[in-house]
């Protein structure tokens, strides 16, 4: 007999909204922003995505976890980025994987991996509700029978939710980056080979990593770059000590505007030098607001592997995967940035480049992973950059 | 880009008639593409031959030809049509299916298209071509570098040997142009790679085989692209099969989204297609890839791309809210994905990739019940007749929804009987039985994990993913929990149950109660479902658009649950639906659900359309106001009518449009104190239940055929006595004559009996004097409660005793006497009156001399509705809905313009694809469906109608004439006329004797069991050119089918009727005089079909 068990697990937003549920994976209770997304594969990379520091993320396909886990599909790049997302909502309980990658079941990679679990919700009544009141500060909590008795405290829990202080004005970037500097041959993944790395590479690439997604390091693989992975607080004069052939402003959470107050200074430095410099996502932000943009909050943010995006130039529209909450503001580009990318979804600013240097910056995620790969071109673009100045450096 | 400004026409060519592989998805999507064009401000001119389309109405299309789909004749359309315009002229053939392109595909390599200034858009001939070419397509994937099954061409047993070497085992080996495959197999050693091998080279003509890698087994997956010229690409939607490689992709169980990919496999493939599309060259449009993935270690195959859109992308459609043909239309012309608009949403760009955030399954259904000596096992050619998709939260919510949608009886996963049980080695007959696949697989595997078959041993037999399986263990699981304990009282179990997708009658079923209990102890404790929006985005963004499904789901604390229905304070009419297509129920009933969903929005009514099959306009979530995708079962229907009573005005459910599956419904809605539109349930039980229909005909003093009504066998055997043979055998409420029977003779009754008295239950069966040489007679009319007015008197080809359905007909009548057509819309008018009829009847009369017979009568929209509303040029359904709304014959009916031309239907059977199956026609309806031919005489009409449904007619040759006794003496005349116009005759037996002793020229053949060489061995060695063979009994009937299945087989045009053979031999007549002609319907009715405007009387949306 199907005997629906009684909650276990439980988020509550600070509007008073409560959801009860089944918990599952890490047990205890944490508060964050609840975000939705839509993807419909991918859920370990999303889980795994240190932008979601913070974050609890509602799925809003039914059926998550069916592929299981496996190491590959690992987006932290280092041991702090594994403080990525806080939470996950499922509408259907996670079930045994069934595919020839899984190595674990979502449930015990999210146990391991300190992410609490709520399955057993109306996922969907949750993502309208952000979409029509915005990503609410929430609390989620599993209380397993054994241990706790089940017990949830549903007033304690919207206390909860309501003392978090939200995402705004917080530089989250110095908890998901990497302690020290390390190097990354890594290649993208492939049938045959899984991830690989390379022996030797053409282009020397530093990253500046504000909670950097590993498959932007992969991505450098493939255009033959090796990366040396910095922390958020390198100064200009540590990065070009490195000699790099070009900068990447990394993906990562928390409010742009907080972490740019850190490294304007360095990107200004560098790109002003003509280093060749690519952002993604917080990466882009950071840079738009290092050269006059502003940057704001958004109601629901985009979150999902299925945003167009057009890139103005070309007039092609891309399918891609966007992670974010906040966006910059189109109408503060000054003359110096010009828009490269606009969101045919509610046409919000997604990409730059400085009109005089050879600097440019997307909002989505050109690394995929997860989500589609229609955006990779943005690395060969980078690593044409990287070759035209090394050979005219005053490009 | 905007749309192409050198293009002022564009040609549609529509799928013809419905067949199996080929069905109302093309509808679909030919009524999106012309609404898409004419939007645009394109002159759009349309051939198809199917009359039962929405997309062949005269208001849709500015030129609607109901022609032949040949090269032929659309040449002939391009010559009257091209001159009409000075601006460019654009052919589309990616609607119509593979008949549409392979149409156009002849017409362009015949260098037509080029001379006649015709350019072919949304995919041009080369990409059709290297799509379509096995070889040219694996070519272009070792281009991009994509994998295909490894394969060989071999052309001697010494290559053979080195392609076993290369290819490995198992192996399939495919000998190349045999029919459907004959010759070949999958070899599994090397002794039957030999012999398969040698077989195959045998067979083939040209001596040549295929040797390919076998993918059986391996994952099934399709991915819907969508791309536009300037190179954007988008995935509307994956697709997983459920059945595993080895079952063709329409007849697998399929699931939306794919279920068991990683992202980076996912993306590997979306990628992939993307490739194939570009590789390929299909420019514009939506095409849809397929794939093999071997579950042990991904790898990954192409297996075939189509270049055009399919039933996946109907699918896909209605999965996804994301109008793919439409889309595909506007790309055609020169759009770009992000200057179209997401029609659900509005606001947001076309240029994106749906995101669901539900599960969708699609069911196929058979028919193989219709098809005795077919064998029932699935394997890579096309069976299922129809499909139903439901759509759930999760896939076991989606699952039972499907099931129950199907309306084969299921309230779920219900049990079924595994052959070789308790027989020593249970698993081992547990898993045969999973391993084979059969249109019960499924519940077959449901039950071997009920009976204690593990999840692993299920997947090795069955090739289902573990996922699913582990889905089906846990429905079963929970079925056993109610077995043994009942259903629970407390209300979240319960609705945990509802949330898994069990119907009230499924729950009943298990829990020992009744379907009425379930329900009334659900509602006692307030479980109900809710709805929620189909909109393209996983509610990211608001919908406009009101495309619903139900669910059981939680709500937050102190809430209820979220609905989205929304419902309006309109007034409303709520439309149900026919459900999956099947035999004898299909597109026409389709058909008329949207003309009541199009006259309703014309009287300033909401309508709302219950429907649950992908394939059809009434799905589309504009053809009504508000669209619910759900199964068309009581409890469905009324948790969606307490849900649309909840605002507004629901004026009542209409049930006469959606064929048998919402009749059924209506008695119980009744007694639900729901209103019905139209004739009552009382009307409706009156005609269906033949005794009280009896008892009707003598109070009016209408004639019936002597008959008797039977509930056992002993009174049948009695009746027998009473009315002497041959009797006709027909059981109470059925559609398409199932179970219908002619029998000659008592042994025949009684095995009859034995079968068919579980057809209907508890229902009597009448037992009928077939009425030999009668005409069988159609008659649509209407009626308002005040007047009746007679649509269309059809005159059948084939004799009484043939389903109508099956039945070629003429309208008006060919030679019925006009005082017969008098007193035929006499009775008409008596019975719709007697009925109290409120919209549509259909009456079916047999006129033996002069002496009329009441067959039945059936106050609901027929088969033949569409077909005579374009006949006679009005909009019969749409009228039909009104007058139900309220409205007056007298302010909507004008008097039929003489058109001066004759309109001939003739059915379309899928003999072709069943093995063993003899086609001889019969009582039970066996087409899938129909064609109409218009012409000024009766011979052209038919000729033409013979040529739409794909029997050519021979000008000249040999004709093979072999008849049953009664029906020498016609025989004769027949022969004799062959023979005038230069035919050779050739006899067997008694037949060449009679015509001998006619004076006729006729040559003897040996029958088959004369001994060779005999009539099939001429028919093999192409000596024969048309086929005339009528049969009496079963003995006789058993030794001609070969003759009939070996016509069929070498494509020669058979009749086995002698009315069907005299129609043809006057077709012949006309096709040796030449000079057929093309026109388009608006000619016929200049008056109330204006093309110029398109505001025709049967405007569509």
């Amino acid at each position: 007999m199907h005997n629906p068990p009684a909650p276990t697990g439980a988020i509550a937003f600070a509007d008073g909204t409560v959801f009860m549920g089944t918990g599952l994976g890490a047990t205890g209770l944490i508060a964050g922003e609840l975000c939705f997304n839509t993807a419909m594969t991918g859920y370990q990379e999303i889980l795994t995505d240190p932008s979601y520091a913070e974050q609890i993320v509602t799925f809003t396909f039914p059926h998550i976890g069916n592929v299981g886990a496996n190491p590959e599909d690992e987006e932290a790049a280092s041991a702090p980025a594994r403080r990525a997302a806080i939470g996950a909502v499922f509408r259907a309980m996670p079930t045994a994987p069934s595919n020839w990658r899984a190595v674990d079941s979502l449930s015990t990679w999210l146990s391991r991996r300190g992410i609490i679990g709520l399955a057993g919700v109306d996922t969907r009544a949750i993502t309208l509700h952000i979409r029509e009141k915005g990503m609410p500060r929430a609390a989620i909590a599993h209380a397993p029978q054994e241990g706790t008795g089940g017990q949830i405290d549903r007033d304690a829990l919207i206390a909860f939710a309501r003392a978090w202080q939200g995402l705004e004005g917080k530089d989250l970037t110095p908890a998901v980056a990497t302690a020290a500097a390390f190097r990354s041959l890594d290649t993208l993944w492939t049938w045959q080979d899984g991830h690989s790395s390379r022996d030797r590479a053409e282009f020397h690439v530093v990253v500046v990593d504000f909670g950097v997604k590993a498959n932007i390091l992969r991505a450098l693989g493939a255009i033959n770059a090796h990366a040396t992975v910095v922390g958020p607080a390198a100064t200009a004069a540590e990065i070009r000590a490195l000699k790099p052939d070009g900068l990447i402003l990394s993906n990562g959470p928390g409010d742009p505007a907080a972490t740019a107050l850190v490294c304007a200074p360095m990107i200004r430095e560098l790109v002003e030098a003509r280093l060749p410099t690519f952002g993604i996502c917080l990466g882009h932000q950071i840079l738009a607001l290092t050269f006059g943009a502003n940057t704001m909050k958004m109601g629901q943010g985009h979150h999902g592997a299925n945003h167009p995006v057009k890139d103005v130039a070309t007039g092609k529209v891309e399918i891609v995967s966007m992670n974010h909450g906040f966006a910059v503001d189109r109408a503060t580009l000054p003359d110096r940035l010009a828009e490269t990318h606009v969101s045919l979804f509610d046409g919000t600013n997604c990409g730059i480049r400085l009109v005089d240097r050879p600097a440019f910056a997307v909002q989505h995620h050109p690394e995929a992973s997860p989500g589609p790969q229609d955006s990779l071109y943005l690395f060969e673009r980078f690593a044409e950059l990287m070759a035209v100045c090394r050979s005219a450096p005053d490009y | 880009m905007p749309r192409r400004m050198d293009i002022g026409t564009v040609l549609v060519i529509g799928a013809g008639p419905i067949v199996i592989g080929q069905a109302c998805e093309f509808d679909y999507s030919g009524v999106q593409a012309i609404k898409a064009l004419k939007e645009e401000g394109y002159r759009v001119v349309l051939v198809n031959s199917n009359p039962a389309t929405i997309m062949t109405d005269p208001g849709l299309a500015d030129a609607t030809y109901i022609e032949p789909i040949t090269p032929d004749f659309v040449r002939m359309i391009i010559a009257r049509e091209r001159p009409k315009e000075p601006s460019g002229f654009a052919l589309l053939p990616t609607m119509g299916g593979q008949t549409a392109l392979n149409t156009a595909l002849a017409l362009w390599r015949s260098g037509f298209l080029t001379e006649a200034g015709v350019e072919m858009i949304g995919a041009n001939a080369e990409a059709i071509e290297m799509a379509e070419d096995r070889l040219k397509f694996r070519e272009a994937m070792d281009r991009i570098g994509l994998e295909s099954p490894r394969s060989l061409l071999v052309r001697d047993m010494a290559e053979a040997g080195l392609a076993l070497a290369q290819i490995g085992l198992p192996a399939i080996i495919r000998p190349s142009f045999t029919l459907a495959g004959t010759g070949g197999g999958i070899a599994y050693n090397s002794d039957e790679f030999r012999d398969i091998c040698a077989a195959g080279l045998r067979a083939s003509p040209v001596s040549e085989i295929l040797v390919e890698e076998s993918v059986l087994g391996w994952k099934e997956f399709e991915m819907e692209v969508v791309r536009d010229r300037a190179d954007n690409a988008i995935i509307i939607c994956s697709i997983e099969n459920l059945d595993a490689m080895g079952v063709h992709t329409g007849d697998s169980i399929t699931i939306a989204p794919a279920l068991t990919l990683t992202d980076k496999e996912y993306q590997r493939m979306r990628s992939a297609s993307i490739a194939v599309l570009r590789e390929i060259g299909v420019e514009t449009g939506g095409s849809n890839v397929q794939f093999a993935v071997n579950p042990r270690d991904g790898r990954m195959v192409v297996i075939e791309m189509n270049p055009r859109v399919s039933r996946s992308s109907a699918l896909a459609s209605k999965a996804t809210g994301f109008p793919i043909a439409r889309i595909a239309a506007k790309l055609a012309i020169g759009y770009t994905l992000d200057e179209l608009t997401n029609d659900i949403t509005r606001t947001t760009p076309a240029s994106f990739e749906p995101a669901i955030d539900y599960v969708v399954t699609k069911i196929p259904r058979f028919a193989f019940e219709k098809y005795k000596g077919a064998d029932p096992g699935l394997t890579t050619a096309m069976k299922s007749v129809g499909e139903v998709m439901a759509i759930g939260r999760t896939f076991a919510e989606s699952l039972q929804k499907a099931l129950r949608g199907l309306e084969t009886g299921l309230g779920g996963l219900d049990e079924i009987a595994i052959a070789g049980l308790g027989e020593g080695d249970d698993r081992a007959a547990l898993m045969a039985a999973c391993a084979r696949p059969t249109p019960d697989r499924l519940r077959v595997v449901a039950e071997a994990l009920r009976r204690g078959l593990s999840v692993a041993d299920a997947h090795t037999a069955s090739g289902y993913d573990p996922w699913f399986l582990d889905r089906i263990l846990e429905i079963v699981a929970c079925e056993a929990g109610i077995r043994t304990r009942g259903m629970p009282s407390d209300k979240q179990e319960f609705h945990a149950l509802k949330a898994m997708g069990f119907s009230d009658a499924r729950l009943g079923t298990l829990s020992g109660r009744s379907e009425a209990d379930i329900r009334n102890a659900r509602q006692a404790l307030d479980i109900r479902p809710i709805f929620k929006r189909i909109d393209t985005c996983a509610g990211e963004f608001r919908s406009a658009t009101p495309y619903l499904y139900s669910c059981y789901e939680t709500a937050a604390l102190g809430e209820i649950p979220q609905s989205e229905a929304d419902p309006t304070d309109r007034r409303k009419v709520i439309i149900l639906g026919g459900g999956p297509n099947r035999i004898g129920q299909g597109i026409e009933f389709d058909y008329c659900c949207c003309h009541a969903a199009f006259a309703l929005r014309d009287l300033g009514i909401e309508s709302i359309m219950v429907n649950c099959n992908p394939e059809t306009v009434s799905t589309d979530f504009d053809t009504s106001d508000r669209l619910y995708f759900e199964p068309v079962t009581l409890e469905d229907v009324l948790a969606i009518i307490e849900t649309e009573q909840q605002k507004g005005e629901l004026l009542g459910v209409i049930v006469q449009f959606g064929g048998q599956t919402p009749l059924r419904l209506a008695e119980a809605l009744t007694h639900a104190g729901i209103p019905l539109l139209g004739t009552g349930a009382e009307a409706i039980g009156l005609a269906e239940d033949r005794e009280r229909f009896s008892q009707l005909l003598d109070q009016l003093g209408l004639r019936q055929a002597p008959s008797a009504i039977a509930r056992s066998a002993n009174e049948a055997l009695a009746a027998a006595e009473t009315l002497g043979f041959p009797l006709m055998l027909r059981p109470s409420f059925v559609l398409g004559g199932r179970a219908m029977e002619i029998v000659e003779d008592e042994a025949a009754l009684a095995s009859y009996v034995a079968n068919a008295i579980e057809v209907s239950g508890a229902s009597p069966l009448l037992v009928d004097r077939y009425l030999r040489d009668a005409i069988e007679v159609d008659v649509d009319a209407l009626c308002d409660g005040q007047q009746v007015v007679i649509a269309g008197i059809m005159e059948h080809i084939e004799e009484a005793g043939v389903h109508s359905g099956d039945s070629a007909c003429s309208l008006p009548a060919y030679s019925l006497p006009a005082d017969v057509l008098a007193e035929l819309g006499r009775q008409t008018r008596m019975l719709a009156e007697a009925l109290q009829v409120r919209g549509l009847v259909n009456i079916q009369f047999a006129v033996q001399g002069d002496t009329i017979y009441v067959l039945e009568a059936n106050p609901r929209a027929s088969r033949t509705v569409p077909f005579v509303a374009k006949a006679i040029g009005m909009p019969v359904a749409a009228i039909a809905a009104k007058i139900m709304a309220g409205a007056r014959l007298a302010d909507l009916w004008h008097p039929p313009e003489p058109g001066g031309h004759i309109s001939v239907k003739e059915a379309v059977f899928p003999f072709a694809r069943f093995p063993g199956v003899d086609p001889q026609l019969g009582p039970e309806m066996r087409s899938t469906g129909e064609v109409m031919g218009i012409a000024a005489d009766f011979p052209t009409a038919f000729l033409k109608a013979q040529i739409a449904a794909g029997s050519a007619l021979p000008e000249t040759g040999t004709v093979f004439i072999s008849v049953k006794d009664a029906d020498k003496a016609a025989a004769v005349g027949i022969a004799r006329e062959l023979l005038d116009i230069g035919f050779r005759v050739i006899a067997t037996g008694g037949t060449c004797d009679r015509l001998v002793a006619a004076g006729l020229a006729v040559a003897r053949v040996n029958k088959v069991r004369e001994g060779r060489r005999h009539i099939v061995d001429e028919m093999i060695d192409g000596h024969v050119h048309l086929v005339v063979n009528t049969t009496a009994g079963r003995p006789s009937i058993s030794d001609s089918a070969s003759i009939r299945r070996t016509a069929l087989a070498q494509s020669i045009p058979y009749f086995t009727t002698i009315s069907g053979a005299k129609a043809a031999v006057a077709a012949i007549g006309a096709l040796r005089q030449g000079g057929l002609e093309v026109r388009p319907l608006q000619s016929y009715y200049p008056s109330i079909m204006s093309a110029e405007n398109g505001t025709a009387v049967a405007q569509a949306g």
